[in-house]
């Protein structure tokens, strides 16, 4: 069955930031500029963290906006994927999604959005975040 | 931008408010970063003598070449001319600022001069905006950063270093503090900000360093087999389950915990039971953060509740809680409660002062006022009396305000405040700098003389001692061993890694992570003979500015309390002074 990723329990995140700077690096990158998960506080530390990233909607509005099918909702049911041939980089898709999970890479004038490959979730050593499987209508 | 660039030093003037970047390959190459360039900088841009809140003083902050490209790496080291010592300030912090400053795209920031009127620095991408800070100039550490974090960007990826109402007014052990709950604490960086008329700096990582194709592989193993150690040494037990409170308990236990001035080095066992890490965990744990990049949380926060006013006024502060915090503002004012504890931790972060300082110096005054070398017309009212909460509050505040002479001269710090009043034997400062935690020992107080921070992360005195309990040692032996870590700590500290994953970064680890990164050529013994020469340069910085092995003062009081070693006598510590200068050769 087709993966998605998960915040499994946010109260467990210590805000290191290791998914971010994994992330990165599947594009051999040190930095945020081309990551697709971010974790910010929620409002001061104290208060805890908030982890923004693609959540694999099963109706993606972001994938309903692109004006040339570059982002389609996957086959799987749920969350989308990202031909970025056919992107022009309009921005609309950031616009569409409320949990502000597509990012822009501005470098290359294209959105960066969640791959669900698990990579983040390898190096998050306090269970925040995980890899399940995708319930949706196939 | 590219490994390489972080080479490139900022340097920002705030007198003529101009800046240039400067590639100091010349530096990085040879010293790494961090602790290594920083005292070179240092060497560079402060003259002999200066008055160290003076406009000549600078303020150095230096990352290093593991800075955001590897697990733990995650601290910055601040250098500048420490007001309370007269001689070397080196303070280092954690929480986002060495992620920000690397991913900003420095190796290092030199800030020089002196502003005509308050201002703070927003470097952003590649500018830097010299902001008006006059309407927050006199804010606590805590209300500037809320107000800073709404007006600039880069919400989650920046740091915003600023001091509290300490720094503006020059109190001389005052910090500044980064992320709300991080501090470069020690030797008074925030009075240093203070006398430039800098409140803050925010710095957003808004940029990334690209690993080189062809090293892509070779990074990533390094950096997994970084992470892998991180995550399974006792590192992350130790840290992340209690904190670095989870000793407290055994060390008083051993005897070696200073009490009220050090009239004693053990508190009675409900005290260290109140005061231990699994007391302050159950109750008033509320959340572990980590520093950007370090899988281990080791940071507390408790969460206290208190009624502060009749009719169900009551509030909820977040307070960041330590070892060495729980020793100087708990067992050193003889608090009987972790609550009044958490309450003087929190005024002293609002304010933004050095806690180590605060604790010592507000200790040796209840000693001089129970002795009566001060008054109430000195204390401005205040009877200083051990456990009393709202005495301290009060005087925390007081220090800041400086109504009075006596609070000018408890600003200056203890070793300053004892020469003016007299109580100079129990006036627990070593080099100038209020004493760290430890009374374990010849070893620890030897680090604290000699240590180049007179930290006791210097040399790890305190750890030493602990080793050696039960063994026989000779002075000479425990002199070389203290000698040799300090000098080897100046590569964690130039990498620049965290020293609570150091067991982590062996030399062989540390040649590997920076082959992957395309540093190649370092061997054991390049690091090693790196080490000696900075510890070396960071020494003649310290003679250069007056400091004098000949002339160190010892308070007596530590002669007078036995350690678990049994009484220190001044002659052993004197002639492991006296052996120390000869293998320096001084």
């Amino acid at each position: 069955m087709a993966k998605k990723l998960a915040v499994l329990d946010v109260n467990k995140c210590i805000g290191c930031m290791e998914c971010m700077f994994a992330c990165s690096r599947r594009v051999g990158r040190v930095g945020f500029d081309k990551s697709a998960i971010k974790v910010r506080s929620a409002g001061g530390i104290e208060r805890g963290f908030v982890i923004v990233v693609c959540r694999a909607c099963e109706n993606p509005p972001c994938a309903k906006v692109c004006p040339t099918e570059a982002l389609r909702a996957r086959k799987e049911g749920g969350g989308v994927i990202l031909n970025e041939n056919k992107c022009i980089g309009c921005g609309f898709c950031v616009q569409a999604c409320i949990l502000g999970a597509i990012f822009w890479d501005s470098e290359r004038d294209k959105p960066v959005v969640c791959k669900y490959c698990g990579d983040c979730v390898d190096y998050c050593v306090h269970d925040v975040i995980g890899l399940v499987d995708v319930k949706g209508e196939v | 931008m590219k490994v390489e660039d972080m080479n490139n030093v900022l340097y920002i003037d705030l007198t003529k408010k101009g800046i240039r970047t400067e590639s100091r390959r010349d530096l990085f190459d040879k010293y790494l970063g961090g602790s290594g360039v920083g005292i070179k900088l240092l060497e560079e841009e402060c003259p002999p003598g200066i008055d160290p809140l003076g406009a000549s003083n600078p303020i150095i902050l230096a990352v290093g070449p593991l800075t955001a490209l590897y697990p733990s790496a995650s601290k910055t080291v601040a250098m500048f001319k420490s007001p309370l010592t007269g001689n070397l300030g080196e303070s280092h912090c954690g929480g986002r600022s060495a992620m920000a400053i690397k991913l900003a795209g420095y190796g290092a920031i030199v800030i020089t001069g002196s502003s005509d009127l308050p201002l703070y620095l927003a470097i952003e991408g590649d500018e830097v905006k010299f902001r008006d800070a006059s309407s927050v100039w006199n804010m606590d550490a805590v209300t500037v950063g809320r107000v800073l974090r709404e007006v600039e960007p880069g919400a989650g990826v920046r740091t915003i270093i600023r001091t509290g109402t300490a720094g503006p007014k020059m109190v001389r052990y005052a910090c500044a503090v980064s992320e709300t709950y991080r501090h470069f604490g020690r030797l008074g960086l925030g009075a240093v900000m203070g006398s430039k008329k800098l409140k803050a700096l925010v710095i957003t990582a808004d940029k990334s360093v690209e690993i080189a194709k062809q090293k892509r592989k070779e990074y990533k193993r390094a950096y997994d087999v970084i992470q892998n150690i991180v995550v399974k040494t006792d590192a992350m037990e130790k840290y992340h389950d209690l904190g670095t409170p989870g000793k407290i308990y055994n060390l008083n236990k051993l005897g070696g915990m200073a009490c009220k001035n050090l009239e004693s080095a053990r508190a009675p066992e409900e005290i260290a039971r109140e005061f231990s890490g699994e007391q302050i965990a159950e109750r008033y744990l509320s959340r572990r953060i980590s520093c950007a990049h370090c899988p281990v949380g080791c940071v507390h926060l408790a969460a206290l509740r208190e009624l502060y006013e009749p009719g169900y006024y009551f509030k909820t502060v977040t307070v960041p809680y330590d070892n060495e915090t729980i020793y100087s503002l708990g067992f050193m004012l003889g608090m009987q409660k972790a609550e009044d504890y958490l309450l003087l931790n929190d005024r002293v972060d609002f304010v933004g002062m050095d806690a180590i300082s605060t604790g010592v110096i507000l200790a040796w005054a209840t000693e001089a006022y129970a002795k009566g070398l001060i008054t109430k017309q000195h204390t401005d009212g205040l009877e200083f009396n051990w456990g009393d909460v709202q005495v301290y509050l009060e005087a925390i505040n007081k220090i800041v305000e400086m109504p009075n002479e006596f609070y000018q001269n408890l600003a200056k710090g203890v070793e300053h405040a004892s020469s003016v009043y007299g109580g100079q034997d129990y006036a627990l400062a070593f080099g100038g700098n209020e004493m760290p935690e430890y009374h374990t020992g010849l070893a620890c107080y030897m680090n604290n003389l000699t240590g180049a921070r007179h930290s006791h992360l210097d040399s790890a005195g305190y750890d030493l001692d602990q080793k050696l309990m039960g063994k026989d040692f000779t002075i000479e032996g425990v002199v070389s061993a203290l000698l040799k870590e300090e000098q080897w700590r100046q590569i964690p500290s130039s990498l620049v890694v965290c020293f609570f994953a150091r067991k982590v970064f062996t030399p062989e680890i540390v040649i590997q992570a920076l082959d992957a990164i395309g540093l190649e050529g370092w061997t054991t013994e390049k690091l090693e003979d790196l080490g000696r020469e900075i510890h070396r340069a960071k020494m003649n910085f310290k003679f250069r500015e007056g400091y004098d092995l000949a002339k160190l003062r010892i308070p007596k009081r530590i002669f007078e309390v036995p350690t678990p070693h049994g009484y220190l006598k001044e002659a052993d510590l004197r002639k492991a002074i006296d052996i120390y200068g000869e293998m320096i050769g001084v």
